[in-house]
């Protein structure tokens, strides 16, 4: 008889063009998005503005303050990266970018215009919303204020909804500080900016030193508000992560009210690869944004 | 459940039923330095090839679901403009033919997170949703301690599971495909004889089993000595080849390279399974990595095989088929790691 067993073809079983996270056929589907400007911030950050080509698909793109996207170039690679503009410009995203690698050394070279792969958004997000009525402080080191960058947009539009905003930066040098061209709308829109360095160049003015010593003062001015209706976001290089969310954690800030956004690897950003593990925690499904209690539980977080 | 009695010179007239399909299953391939046979899952034309006698294969079948090396999408460049073309890799549907109910069961813990979580993969779910798999069941190895992990049976993700009683094969059926292929073959209901001859069987397998693992609390006493020292002893020995990633029937993660055709007018997106083993599997851009020590990286295996994933699933993700210990050239053993962390000593 030999009857052959009949082919499924699980593509047949999905509806609704595939943007789905269930759909099969959009597990590989990349938006076509365009690098419509590249505008140098230092002499290893750039930030890319990027928009999803077909209007429709760029409406509705929508994504949430703390989300990443991978992005993809034929034949270089593809790589996550977070989503640093305001996500009422939905599908007109801006992506910071420090050359450091293969991808990234290519996006270097790239003049505005190339066509390059966009899909997403993946991940956890600092819950801006249920941040309303309360203080909000917002801790950056180096390229951590690339991923604060959505929620502080998120806040600025929404200004009138929340208290007290201060960000404390710290970057190793002035010319290594990112996004210098908006501290001053940053603070004529009523939020506290401290900006710090760990070494000083002739023309600075400013801070110098760790960003604990201004966190210190900070938590001082606070007083008794930082347990009571404070919260917290903190990006960094992981050593940062320790002090400032230990002292935070000292001042009596609730650790379920201190989010971080954490970096790993990544191959997929959908479950699937584990190099973002943590644990057996996926950064990419289950972060990168995570409360502090969270992270006390996962081995090796920070 | 149905069951039925096959006379064992009926199974080749079930495999000529079924040899429209492509069949993979157990065949001998040489010979180890003992004289020992080497079994592997390699595609079967003919019966005689097949050894269902096998005792356990060095490789599971994983590279016939998830491929080593495996093409995620191609691109077709037309100057700066380009295209993504994606193909799952499957245009058949396949059989596996005489799977232990370790490499059963590895494949349900794999659909757990390749197929039953948010962004399913189709190139895992597009080979599986075309798999019809005849189980066979074993006697235990000195290194098995599948009994251990609660997967020395296979309660379902088979079509036909088949236990041997000597002349003639018990056979379990689960799906309507797998029992009209018996509708050409003499099978016959069992009977009282069967059921007891059965439980012999199943007696003495369970008598065989000498290797164990003791999983009681482990989740909670691998958190605990989660900076025990013992884990520096098995990072001392441990080479970091990615070797027991390699012949683990349920470890699924992979890196993905790109590269650009010859012609620059195309260019390919490959998947390769990687080892959490392997000293960049955690290092990101820029050089800093997260896992530099080789005791740092062995013990996340083993947080992820038997923490991490039975907290996600309730479950552990090992299968106890011992493969990754026959491979391991430093010796390196689950059941010997997991009791020296018992035991908070090497």
């Amino acid at each position: 008889m030999r009857e052959k067993l009949p082919f499924i073809d699980v593509l047949r079983q999905t509806r609704g063009g595939g943007r789905r996270p269930h759909d099969q056929s959009g597990f590989e589907y990349s938006y076509q998005a365009e690098i419509t400007n590249v505008y140098p911030l230092t002499a290893t950050e750039k930030l890319y503005q990027i928009q999803i080509v077909d209007p429709e698909q760029r409406r509705r793109f929508t994504f949430k303050p703390g989300q990443f996207v991978m992005l993809e170039v034929p034949g270089i690679g593809e790589a996550p990266f977070s989503i640093s503009s305001s996500p009422v410009r939905h599908g007109d995203i801006e992506l910071c970018i420090r050359k450091v690698g293969t991808l990234t050394g290519f996006l270097d070279r790239v003049e505005r215009g190339t066509p390059v792969g966009i899909s997403g958004p993946f991940g956890t997000s600092f819950p801006v919303e249920a941040m309303q009525g309360q203080n909000i402080m917002l801790i950056a080191g180096g390229l951590g204020i690339v991923p604060l960058r959505a929620p502080i947009f998120s806040v600025l539009e929404n200004r009138s909804r929340y208290g007290n905003v201060d960000i404390i930066y710290g970057a190793r040098q002035p010319s290594e500080l990112l996004f210098t061209y908006q501290y001053e709308m940053w603070r004529k829109f009523d939020i506290s900016l401290d900006i710090t360095v760990d070494q000083a160049d002739s023309a600075w003015q400013g801070h110098v030193g760790l960003i604990t010593a201004i966190l210190e003062e900070r938590i001082a001015a606070a007083g008794a508000d930082l347990a009571r209706d404070t919260f917290a976001i903190v990006c960094g290089p992981p050593v940062m992560f320790k002090f400032v969310c230990k002292m935070l954690t000292a001042a009596g800030l609730p650790m379920q009210k201190m989010f971080v956004s954490l970096e790993r690897r990544m191959h997929c950003g959908r479950g699937k690869c584990c190099r973002c593990n943590i644990g057996s925690t996926y950064t990419c499904l289950e972060g990168p944004v995570f409360d502090y209690w969270t992270v006390m539980n996962l081995k090796e977080a920070i | 459940m149905l069951f039925r009695i096959l006379d064992k010179t009926e199974l080749a007239r079930l495999f000529e039923e079924l040899a429209g399909n492509r069949i993979i299953g157990p065949v001998s391939r040489g010979s180890d330095r003992q004289g020992a046979p080497i079994y592997s899952f390699e595609v079967v034309y003919d019966f005689a090839e097949l050894r269902l006698d096998y005792t356990t294969t060095r490789m599971p079948a994983k590279r016939f679901f998830l491929p080593y090396r495996e093409t995620l999408c191609s691109f077709a460049v037309h100057g700066r403009a380009w295209g993504k073309i994606v193909d799952f890799n499957i245009y058949q549907p396949q059989i596996l033919f005489g799977l232990h109910p370790c490499d059963i069961n590895a494949l349900n813990k794999l659909d757990k997170v390749l197929m039953q979580s948010v962004y399913p993969t189709p190139y895992y779910s597009s080979k599986r949703r075309n798999m019809f798999i005849i189980g066979l069941d074993c006697m235990p190895q000195p290194f098995c301690f599948c009994r251990s992990m609660g997967t020395d049976t296979a309660l379902h993700g088979f079509d036909m599971f088949l236990t041997d009683l000597g002349d003639r094969y018990f056979v379990e059926i689960q799906s309507a495909a797998a029992f009209n292929y018996l509708k050409n073959i003499t099978a016959r209901e069992p009977t009282e004889a069967d059921h007891v001859r059965y439980r012999e069987v199943a007696a003495e397998k369970n008598s065989k089993f000498t290797a164990q693992v003791d999983t009681t609390d482990l989740t909670k006493i691998l958190d605990m000595e989660f900076q025990s020292e013992v884990w520096q002893h098995w990072g001392g020995r441990c080479l970091s080849c990615g070797t027991c990633a390699n012949v683990c029937p349920t470890c699924y993660c992979y890196g993905v390279e790109e590269t650009v055709d010859l012609d620059l007018r195309g260019a390919v997106k490959t998947k390769h399974l990687y080892s959490c083993n392997v000293v960049d599997f955690a290092e990101v851009a820029g050089g800093h990595n997260f896992r530099p020590d080789s005791h740092s990286r062995l013990k996340y295996r083993y947080y992820h095989k038997h923490r991490g994933f039975v907290e996600a699933f309730e479950e552990s993700l090992c299968v106890g088929c011992g493969r990754c210990g026959e491979a391991c050239l430093a010796r390196i053993n689950v059941p010997e790691v997991i009791a020296s962390v018992r035991k908070g000593e090497v």
